[in-house]
């Protein structure tokens, strides 16, 4: 049996400020100017999506819960910047930042918060259901750690055909103690399936904290182990790092056709979902110190700043930019319709909604 | 016709499809190997080797999502649970994610799964091997539900399930795996949403599915024998959907309903049927709709007892004569 990869140790994550020792590997230095500035244009729009949200929200125009992922946009940018034509995405409820990364429209995913048939599910699935299978986004899943398996099972499917990819599956740190991603795992590893494994490493499953609620805690990712896989850390406030060590885990997924377990540590800025006053498990200063110094997006801006690839004109107007994008889509959400009463039936069974003369079953499906 | 077991008819369906479609793949623990804990799966692996037939660990939750997972990119996995009674490990699976995705994603996601094997009680293994979820399961929307009673429907309806693009789950019997019936070889499916008249009368309608098919049929005859009533047995097949038509003609024709089903009384399937025979043809009813179900308790281990908690002839036949009465 191969020995599992062991690559960082948690002390190189204690200070993530200042110039990315990561600006000189390779998978960075081959990404143009006008590449390097369309990932930092997608981080803004994910930080002002979601700022934008907080306001809707607190308008009562979104209902259920509001996960947002500001704080922590370094590791959906980071790695979904690095897939591919076969790669494929599943995610757990913080899901808009996966979603807007791949290329879903600002306005489909704000018209779904708000329950609008232009959504990007007609209205049916809310803030923690997003989709985009024609972009290779399988979700936006409600359960913690359900969606583990599915994407185990996504990454077989790429495998059983033949293709060079792999799926990306991301939960948080809260997720690592559900069985279904225990079981995930051992059947990614048994069968080498090309799945990367990557646990958003907030520090909170929602209002307990990492020694309250996990056995080990410090290093989530060492549980690979455990189950003969490939693991790493790495520090989610410095996006050429995230890509830089991701690279590794999709190569492995591509060439080897085997998982790894990313453990990324990073931060959200407002409650576990808005719902969450934030008052009871952790202070502000804690809160302050990570805004200050650690900001994902503030620090990307450093970097590339200081690689004359941003000036300050363009980070303003990238910035207004994605502002005026993030109002337009509210409108467009406010404007929308709502779905009608009879759409509450709709896309229940492919059967029902693909009807046609050689559909076989028939019966009564939907009840009275 | 040839004259096969249920047994051989699951496994011929399954053969059928692996050989019509190469992104079938058969899975689960011991199905490929061992050839099947029930040998419903025997000789699959020789025939068509360890990519279309693989067998999985004790890890429903894990392995059921990942059939759900790959079947959203178009492969179409038949999976074995060894008893129904352990898709309980992987409900979240089974219900949220296989039942609930393309709704959650307004349409744009489908789900094209198998989930099969036995759910059953009457084989002396206590309580958490007994389980029969189909009414718990086919409560839930986006799901499918099927139940077959013979060898020739075990086939049509395991094929009509594969070619399905929705996740269908089919529930078999132990009990039932050595029946043997009228199967022909070539290509047909029963249509998913049909039930079956299994036995014509004109006195009294029996409505059941699955093995309780098998024990109204055995009452129909003792009825008929011994107290010279007709009774007419129409076999659901099909839970969800359902075919209230057939139901609902049959009572309209009969006059009085006896119905019978392996669950629990409580939400069963009957629970459903009896709702919709009083609601749709209370006018058309002689006398109070009868029910037998198993006796509700968990199920017990003792054999002898066993054989009592589910229904057997006899229950049925006094049943009957009650709502004849």
């Amino acid at each position: 049996m191969a020995k599992p990869a062991i690559i960082t140790h948690p002390e190189s994550l204690k200070n993530p400020a200042g110039p990315s020792e990561y600006s000189k590997h390779p998978v960075n230095t081959s990404l143009t100017k006008e590449a390097k500035i369309a990932l930092y244009t997608k981080m803004a729009r994910i930080r002002h999506f979601e700022q934008r949200c907080i306001r809707i929200y607190q308008q009562g125009k979104i209902g259920g819960f509001l996960h947002l992922y500001v704080g922590q946009e370094a590791v959906a940018a980071g790695t979904i910047s690095l897939l591919g034509k076969h790669d494929h995405i599943i995610t757990g409820y913080r899901d808009h930042g996966h979603g807007l990364m791949v290329g879903m429209s600002m306005k489909e995913c704000m018209a779904e918060l708000t329950g609008k048939v232009t959504g990007c599910s007609k209205g049916k699935g809310g803030s923690m259901h997003y989709f985009a299978p024609d972009k290779n986004y399988w979700g936006g899943h409600g359960i913690v750690g359900g969606q583990a398996p599915l994407g185990t099972g996504l990454a077989y499917a790429v495998k059983y055909r033949g293709e060079k990819g792999s799926c990306f599956t991301y939960m948080g740190d809260g997720a690592v103690n559900q069985g279904a991603v225990h079981e995930a795992y051992n059947l990614a590893s048994l069968w080498d399936l090309p799945v990367v494994f990557v646990v958003e490493n907030n520090g909170y499953s929602m209002g307990t904290s990492q020694e309250r609620s996990t056995a080990h805690p410090g290093c989530l990712a060492k549980r690979a182990e455990g189950y003969n896989m490939a693991w790493d850390m790495i520090n989610g406030h410095d996006v050429y790092e995230v890509r830089a060590k991701t690279a590794a885990a999709l190569k492995r997924a591509h060439e080897e056709s085997k998982p790894t377990v990313l453990e990324i540590f990073t931060y959200r800025y407002f409650g576990h979902s808005m719902a969450d006053p934030d008052k009871t498990y952790r202070d502000k200063e804690e809160i302050k110190e990570y805004r200050d110094k650690k900001d994902p997006v503030l620090l990307f801006e450093q970097e590339l700043l200081g690689e004359k690839v941003l000036t300050p004109e363009l980070v303003e107007s990238i910035n207004t930019a994605a502002m005026e994008e993030a109002d337009a889509a509210a409108v467009f959400a406010d404007e929308s319709p709502e779905p009608t009463f009879s759409d509450i039936t709709k896309h229940i069974y492919w059967e029902e909604d693909n009807r046609s003369k050689k559909s076989t079953s028939s019966g009564t499906i939907i009840f009275e | 016709m040839p004259i096969i077991s249920y047994r051989e008819a699951l496994r011929a369906a399954m053969r059928d499809e692996l050989k019509r479609d190469e992104n079938v793949v058969i899975m689960g623990e011991e199905v490929a190997q061992f050839n099947g804990a029930y040998k419903i799966t025997e000789g699959l692996l020789k025939e068509f080797g360890p990519k279309r037939v693989v067998d999985t660990p004790i890890s429903e939750a894990g392995f059921i999502g990942l059939g759900i997972g790959a079947s959203m990119l178009g492969i179409r996995p038949v999976m074995e649970l060894m008893f129904w009674s352990f898709s309980y490990v992987a409900f979240d699976q089974i219900v949220n994610n296989a039942g609930n995705i393309r709704y959650m994603s307004g349409g744009l996601i489908n789900c094209p799964i198998v989930i099969r094997g036995p759910a059953n009680g009457g084989t002396n293994v206590g309580a958490t091997h007994s389980h029969t979820p189909e009414a718990i399961l086919a409560s839930h929307p986006g799901i499918k539900v099927v139940c077959p009673a013979t060898p020739y429907d075990a086939k049509g309806l395991l094929k009509a399930a594969i070619r399905d693009n929705d996740p269908v789950y089919v529930m078999e019997n132990t009990i039932l795996y050595n029946d043997k019936g009228e199967v022909p070889d070539e290509d047909y499916i029963v249509p998913i949403g049909v039930a079956d008249i299994k036995r014509v009368g004109t006195d009294l309608t029996i409505v059941a599915h699955g093995r309780a098919v098998i024990t109204s049929l055995k009452a129909a005859e003792i009825l008929e024998k011994e107290h010279g009533v007709s009774v007419e047995v129409v076999d659901l097949r099909s839970i969800r959907p359902l075919d209230e038509e057939t139901i609902l003609a049959s009572v309209r024709k009969t006059h009085r309903a006896l119905l019978v089903e392996e669950n629990k009384p409580f939400c069963g399937v009957d629970a459903q049927v009896a709702y919709l025979i009083q609601a749709r043809a209370f006018d058309e009813l002689d006398a109070p709709i009868g029910r037998v179900s198993s006796i509700d308790a968990p199920q017990i281990y003792s054999k002898k007892l066993e054989d009592l908690q589910l229904p057997y002839p006899a229950r049925v036949v006094e049943a009957a004569l009650k709502v004849l009465a």
